[in-house]
């Protein structure tokens, strides 16, 4: 086993290993959790067995395996931003109608100081 | 009137005063948006109802709070108001005669008359504002010439409406408004008063922000453009949904009569 074989094995074992806790200890909603494991199960796959996934990427024509690793990070990082955006989004407009509604609410049990 | 006031305690008091001598009869809601100053305490000392938000949630934020509360309590007309003191209360009654009684939504803009005399601005904007007027007068059927002047009247349908829907982005809320208004089918008209200078404060448009703002507004108008047609209707039917009972509470201090003199 080289070392960097090595290095790549137990870093991806480290991330693995906080996602799963973080799930765990339910620090992560479930509705995360699918997303997050589905990644982890490859990346655990692949740390273990790297020649499976060169073989992945000659077979759909990618000549640097790193090349397409990269771009499926890419991906999936831009689909999680966007998701989050929108989330973040929903959010704000929630708060700002509580915020709304405590005022008001605030004003009517007469203590708006 | 709704006052929406951020850090105004130099001008607060006398548009306070000025507004009890143009329309006696109406119920005054200071909204203060989470101001540092002494804003909120001067406004309760003239007697009129002061609603405080938690945090600071901008011109929208804190007019959506004044609509909700105009929705809440039944009013018919709705008058808003700068707390800065540029917009004379004295145009009031006259903004509030020109929504007549026409069914639907409804609102009255009180626009600055053309001042680039008076006020000096830069060339590039003058001409930005002018095409943002053109597209919004082609939009909304009616002239206009000072889309974002925050000194408005409301009738009842278009409380019900933006109770709901009043953008509460930063800064560009008075356009954005008319937008939905118009999307809703709302007539929108112009009266023209004259502007004073800020009393008091800081104005809060600079140069960086006039273009700021600027680009926002372009950035809005492409979205409003390529908006599918089901959010479209979506804010056509949005009707009054009626007070929430559940937060109305039978007080003697319930104003009984409407504020349209």
């Amino acid at each position: 086993m080289s070392g960097v074989h090595l290095t790549v094995l137990l870093s991806t074992g480290a991330a693995v290993a906080a996602v799963v806790e973080l799930l765990r200890r339910r620090h992560i909603r479930e509705k995360y959790a699918v997303v997050w494991l589905a990644v982890c199960l490859p990346m655990t796959v692949f740390a273990i067995d790297p020649n499976l996934f060169n073989r992945l990427a000659h077979a759909i024509g990618v000549i640097n395996p790193p090349d397409l690793l990269t771009v499926l990070a890419c991906l999936f990082l831009l689909v999680v931003c966007v998701y989050m955006s929108w989330e973040l989004g929903r959010l704000d407009d929630r708060t700002r109608r509580l915020a709304e509604e405590v005022a008001l609410l605030r004003r009517d049990v007469g203590s708006g100081h | 009137m709704v006052v929406p006031a951020w850090n105004e305690e130099g001008s607060i008091a006398s548009v306070l005063c000025e507004i009890s001598h143009a329309l006696p009869t109406a119920d005054v809601l200071v909204v203060d948006d989470f101001s540092s100053d002494g804003t909120a305490a001067i406004a309760r000392s003239a007697g009129v109802d002061v609603i405080s938000n938690v945090f600071n949630l901008g011109v929208g934020g804190a007019m959506r709070v004044g609509f909700r509360y105009a929705a809440d309590r039944d009013y018919d007309a709705l008058v808003q108001i700068d707390a800065d003191g540029q917009h004379d209360p004295a145009y009031a009654p006259g903004l509030l005669e020109a929504l007549n009684s026409a069914p639907g939504p409804a609102l009255v803009i009180g626009a600055r008359f053309d001042s680039s005399e008076d006020f000096p601005v830069p060339r590039a904007r003058r001409w930005a504002m002018r095409l943002l007027a053109a597209y919004l007068s082609r939009l909304t059927g009616c002239r206009l010439t000072d889309a974002t002047s925050g000194y408005r009247a409301y009738n009842r349908d278009a409380i019900a409406l933006f109770a709901r829907t009043y953008p509460a982005d930063y800064l560009s809320d008075t356009v954005e408004s008319l937008i939905i208004a118009s999307g809703a089918g709302a007539r929108i008209s112009q009266l023209s008063t004259v502007m004073r200078e800020r009393a008091a404060g800081m104005p809060s448009q600079s140069r960086a922000r006039a273009l700021l703002y600027l680009s926002r507004v372009a950035l809005m108008l492409f979205l409003q453009a390529i908006q599918p047609r089901s959010a479209r209707r979506a804010t056509r039917a949005a009707r009054p949904a009626g007070p929430t009972p559940a937060f109305r509470r039978a007080t003697p201090d319930q104003p009984t009569a409407e504020e349209k003199p």
